[in-house]
């Protein structure tokens, strides 16, 4: 009996003192670690968008994207999610007419704005010259990137910057093609030059 | 990412009066978007502060004026920028991709977040990340890493092409402080070395923001270059990097700036070598006996040891592209 209840007093005192050891030096720190326990409840803003000209009134969670807005909520499935961590270009936008990345951009920020996205480049029926000359000279294989890749050539055109295949290549340098369709992509982009 | 309050900030002050702990402002969003959806930036609230923030570039006869939401891209296609700072768009368009220039503020590329793989991997340790934990680049993989002005609690590099060109032109850092004052910061003082706290990554201080950037007018819109060295030829963070500028009287250096990225916790100027350079001939043995000097003092860690022989290279190539320049 007696011994029972040593055995008692030692786990109790014991995980106490665990406890204790756990609990970082500062408040600060100790704030930090119970934070995540405690996870908050969600936040969810109206926003207003325009996407392709067409406007769209939506509830979502501030912590959308606008790539996941385009993807998730609107069924736009034509922007692509590569690394969703700005380093492939999969997701490029234009927003007022800049090309942008998509998954790094919050879609709270875009309210107001205008996004273009790759189902908006088309004239009904009829392809953008980029897209024709991306089918034309082959710019692409998988075609995982080229939603991105064609966003990006037709702000690369915009910009004025095709002056040369060098130019060409480091204006693009922000689009990843793992296939390695970069020729293709070059030439398509010199077709459509002026 | 855990779920923040966002708000638009309709003016700076109102968006000062939001400064706390918990809370972070967003302008560009390219590195902080990134930050938070990896948990290393947790903010409760999130502050949009594009609208507050001055977007404009302004110029007199003395100096340039760029407000802190001027877009990385604008500032490059600035006809001001491109006839009197050319050194500073010519680093610009050498860091990121065109659709990141689109986006990144000029206040947010002085405060982005080093790219040390330990910061951005939340399972390790990491001084920076989480103080106290203890550095984990120091002994880990660290050829990205500093090879001067680290301390044994951190080895980051800071990861601009513009802020070294900054550095390079002695431009000035105007804060906006709570109670709506400006004040002047040097560049070269505003970011600062991890000595005993790494996760201080500039002397900014907790109740200001970044109003604006200004450079004062100066001879070195002829002979300047800048040479990035990386992994593949573009979109990619420097090994390292040169901006060079000289003043020159015929073949003579009048005065010459040298700042490196790549090498060091915040944009590095090279001032012994630079005075060095003062009134000697631009020739290849005195380039050659600059990147010397800027190279001998260099305390490399154990993977990024051919960093010296790579910023001896690029100092000699900047310098020399320099001249190349003025013809």
């Amino acid at each position: 009996m007696k011994q029972e209840h040593s055995r008692r007093f030692f786990l109790k005192t014991s995980s106490v003192l665990a406890a204790f050891a756990m609990i970082p030096r500062t408040a600060k720190a100790f704030y930090e670690e119970v934070k995540n326990f405690f996870v908050p409840n969600k936040e969810v803003l109206p926003l207003t968008v325009s996407i392709n000209k067409k406007k769209y009134s939506i509830k979502a969670d501030t912590r959308t994207t606008l790539l996941d807005l385009l993807r998730e909520d609107l069924h736009l499935t034509g922007t692509k999610k590569g690394c969703d961590h700005g380093q492939c270009g999969a997701c490029t936008v234009h927003v007022n007419g800049e090309r942008v990345l998509s998954c790094l951009t919050l879609a709270a920020m875009v309210s107001g704005k205008e996004v273009t996205t790759i189902e908006g480049l088309a004239n009904e029926d009829k392809l953008h010259p980029m897209q024709q000359a991306f089918i034309e000279c082959d710019g692409f294989q998988c075609g995982y990137c080229t939603p991105g890749q064609i966003m990006s050539a037709v702000a690369c055109v915009n910009e004025g910057h095709t002056g040369s295949v060098a130019e060409i290549k480091e204006f693009m340098s922000g689009n990843l093609c793992r296939c390695g369709a970069y020729n293709g992509i070059v030439q398509s982009i010199q077709k459509v030059a002026p | 990412m855990r779920p923040f309050i966002f708000s638009k900030s309709s003016a700076l002050s109102q968006a000062l009066s939001k400064k706390n702990n918990t809370t972070q402002f967003i302008a560009g969003g390219t590195n902080l978007v990134d930050l938070m959806k990896k948990n290393i930036a947790q903010p409760e609230s999130l502050v949009d502060i594009t609208t507050v923030l001055p977007d404009k570039i302004t110029t007199n006869t003395k100096s340039i004026q760029i407000g802190a939401m001027v877009r990385n891209t604008a500032i490059t296609n600035n006809a001001t920028v491109k006839a009197k700072y050319p050194l500073l768009a010519k680093a610009i368009l050498a860091g990121a991709s065109p659709q990141i220039r689109n986006m990144a503020s000029t206040g947010g590329n002085l405060l982005q977040r080093t790219r040390c793989p330990y910061f951005y991997d939340i399972t390790t340790p990491c001084n920076k990340r989480k103080p106290g934990t203890g550095c984990s680049a120091m002994q880990g993989q660290n050829r990205m890493n500093a090879i001067v002005g680290y301390s044994d609690q951190c080895v980051a590099v800071h990861p601009s092409d513009m802020c070294v060109a900054l550095a390079a032109l002695d431009a000035t850092v105007t804060l906006t402080t709570k109670n709506n004052k400006q004040e002047n910061i040097a560049f070269t003082n505003f970011h600062r070395l991890p000595e005993n706290l790494p996760e201080r990554d500039n002397n900014l201080p907790a109740n200001a923001l970044i109003h604006s950037i200004s450079i004062n007018e100066n001879p070195f819109n002829k002979n300047y270059a800048y040479v990035k060295l990386r992994d593949r030829d573009s979109y990619a963070f420097a090994l390292v990097s040169v901006a060079a500028a000289l003043q020159l009287s015929g073949n003579t250096i009048v005065q010459a700036r040298l700042a490196s990225g790549g090498v060091a916790h915040k944009p590095w100027r090279w001032t012994e070598a630079e005075q060095y350079l003062k009134g000697k001939a631009a020739t290849a043995t005195t380039f050659s006996e600059a990147a010397t000097m800027i190279t001998k003092g260099l305390k490399p860690l154990s993977h990024n040891g051919f960093k010296v022989p790579l910023l001896h290279g690029a100092v000699e190539t900047a310098l020399q592209n320099c001249l190349v320049a003025s013809q």
